[in-house]
């Protein structure tokens, strides 16, 4: 995930143009875990969602090649795309898990380019769900899922009721790589197209980006002999 | 842009390096697996010249050695452009796991797919893509570019020939599991004698000798065959017997546009290693890069490898349309594996000192790329097989 990012002249964000896009890395592991559930029998159909412009197909393809059954693509584009945010994505993952009855929602913790981590703790509000967030184990009993959480403080084991809402983190699974005879089929697997008008969800932002900025260069530091320097120059720049 | 994007929008003639949305996905999974999964072994494997086991159940696992096998034998049913990418990519990482692929996908599986019987297909196929390597065995030590004076016989005897004979370089030797051997049936005939025999890795007689200590391409087992009166039955002829020539000369075209993908993913790989170093090292005040003369230099190189991307990508379209393409082919070996040999040598000095020692990936690309103007078909013998369809082309 080695790309320079800079930020826009008019500093109303970054730039996104020519930059590879590819699957967030955390819904990757979530992809995954889906894909090794239903391969354990514990659901029946996983399905693959994505909310943006036409490129993001291809990342529905590489999760329908991860062993997803089918897609779906929710058209975002524009300035509506540039002001979509966790509020957004979770209103339109709330309006399909109802219409498509799931019974989990299983998101990234969070995306590598905004470090929001809020879409799946907001999906779940929405829906009045359960939610087993920074999940590193999840497994399902019956109606209930066991979900060992990372925290702060260490591993925090939860039971909560299907439906449910559930984010990955980084040690719940190593994803696998697509391998060439499913991405042929893939080829097959459907990918249905809607707009978030078409699931009654309004777009508007409430969240204004007034300026985005580098942060400062780092500037060089100072080496001192002694501790008595170093006091003494931590009391002249007025550090202590 | 994908192929399909062009085509809906009426781009009628899409640039060389345009996909379809298939080639292009295939292309970055295994990119993707390559950088991350092979790149680990390559430096051991490199220094005590022996292929992984690993690396080689995770090519099958991936489904890279059944690229065009049909589903039903358990293969990827994709085309022949897909398995260039493939072995391009495989050969940004490492040539020897590229080479494997590339033989078992443009020569193996395509003989076995072209001339099978449906028992021979029903045997073969499935294990090729699925867990088996196969090794082709035609060059003798007294028989390399002169391939049809090969001394290798098969006796028939009733319903069986043996075979006795000797054969050299054989690729994947150390790892096949099935070897498909040229022997002469009738040797009064020339080489309207030879045929392809299908040979088990464990018939009777069969000797694999000790494998070459090579220059590069070192995790590729290069090794000695003694056939020593081998029994194979007559339902292990491969194709007609007297028909071998052929069968060699027109998988030999093919493979040919196979190797051009392996020299051009080992330049480009090769590229992408020092350009980055170049970018990086301050003299005098600034990037090495920003010395004109490197700079030069630089985009020289860049050139050629893009020259020689252009070329092997039409020889593989060309074929794919089912166009002649055999001068083609021809031209995309012999100046790829030239483009490789200039990309190495160049990126070495780009890197100076420290790309002369084996900290650095570059010395193995330079030492691999050698190999590429004398295999599957030597530059001289590419460049006088060019000249005799120039030639023809003149004849009013």
């Amino acid at each position: 995930y080695i790309v320079t990012i800079r930020v826009k002249p008019d500093h109303s964000g970054v730039v996104t143009d020519g930059v590879k896009h590819s699957m967030n890395p955390f819904c990757e592991i979530a992809v995954e875990e889906a894909v090794k559930l239903k391969e354990k029998k514990f659901i029946k159909e996983v399905v693959a969602v994505s909310c943006g412009p036409t490129q993001v197909t291809e990342t529905i393809r590489t999760a329908l090649a991860m062993g997803c059954d089918r897609g779906i693509h929710v058209e975002v584009s524009g300035k509506d795309y540039e002001a979509m945010g966790p509020l957004q994505i979770a209103k339109i993952f709330a309006a399909l898990a109802k219409k498509e009855e799931a019974s989990l929602v299983i998101l990234g913790k969070q995306a590598i380019d905004d470090d929001c981590n809020q879409t799946g703790q907001m999906t779940a509000a929405l829906l009045d769900w359960p939610q087993g967030t920074f999940a590193s184990e999840v497994t399902i009993d019956g109606e209930k899922v066991k979900v060992v959480r990372e925290i702060d403080g260490g591993l925090e084991t939860i039971k909560i009721s299907m439906p449910a809402v559930l984010t990955a983190d980084l040690r719940l699974n190593t994803p696998r790589y697509a391998t060439l005879p499913n991405i042929m089929k893939a080829k097959k697997k459907k990918i249905a197209n809607m707009k978030p008008a078409d699931l009654g969800v309004d777009m508007v932002s409430r969240v204004e980006v007034l300026r985005v900025d580098e942060p400062p260069t780092r500037l060089a530091g100072v080496k001192v002999e002694t501790v008595d320097d170093l006091v003494a120059k931590l009391k002249a720049n007025g550090t202590i | 842009m994908s192929a399909e994007q062009a085509a809906a929008l009426g781009v009628s003639y899409p640039p060389l390096q345009t996909y379809s949305e298939e080639e292009g996905m295939m292309r970055d999974a295994v990119n993707k697996f390559a950088q991350e999964r092979l790149a680990p072994f390559v430096s051991k494997m490199d220094e005590n010249s022996l292929m992984d086991p690993e690396v080689i159940k995770s090519l099958f696992e991936q489904g890279l050695m059944g690229i065009e096998i049909d589903p039903e034998y358990g293969g990827t049913g994709s085309t022949f452009f897909s398995s260039i990418l493939v072995i391009e990519e495989l050969a940004k990482v490492d040539a020897s796991v590229a080479v494997l692929c590339d033989i078992q996908n443009t020569l193996i599986n395509t003989l076995f797919t072209k001339l099978g019987t449906a028992a021979q297909k029903e045997r073969y196929l499935s294990r090729l893509s699925t867990d088996m390597v196969g090794s082709f065995c035609l060059s003798e030590a007294e028989s390399g570019s002169d391939a049809f004076s090969l001394k290798t016989r098969a006796d028939k005897h009733g319903d069986y020939y043996v075979i006795n004979g000797s054969k050299m370089w054989i690729s994947n030797a150390e790892q096949a599991g099935v070897f498909l051997v040229m022997a002469n049936v009738d040797p009064s005939a020339g080489h309207r004698g030879i045929s392809c025999f299908i040979v088990d890795r464990d018939t009777e007689g069969l000797q694999i000798g000790k494998k070459e200590n090579k220059l590069g391409l070192r995790a590729s087992s290069t090794c000695p065959l003694n056939l020593d009166n081998i029994k194979v039955p007559e339902k292990n002829v491969l194709g007609q017997i007297g028909h071998g020539y052929k069968y060699a000369i027109g998988m030999l075209n093919e493979g040919r546009i196979g190797i051009a993908a392996q020299m051009l993913g080992l330049a480009q790989g090769c590229f992408d290693q020092a350009v980055p170093y170049t970018r990086q090292r301050v003299q005098f005040g600034k990037r090495i890069f920003d010395f004109q003369a490197m700079q030069h230099q630089i985009a020289h190189v860049a050139t050629q490898i893009e020259a020689a991307r252009l070329l092997t990508y039409n020889a593989a379209r060309l074929k794919e349309a089912g166009r002649p393409f055999i001068k083609e082919a021809c031209m995309a070996k012999y100046f790829t594996s030239e483009v490789a040999t200039l990309t190495t040598s160049k990126c070495i000095e780009w890197m100076g000192g420290v790309g002369f020692t084996k900290d650095y990936p570059v010395e193995k690309y330079y030492r691999d790329c050698k190999i590429g103007t004398i295999y599957e078909g030597t530059t001289n013998i590419q460049l006088s097989t060019m000249a005799k369809f120039i030639d023809k082309e003149y004849d009013h």
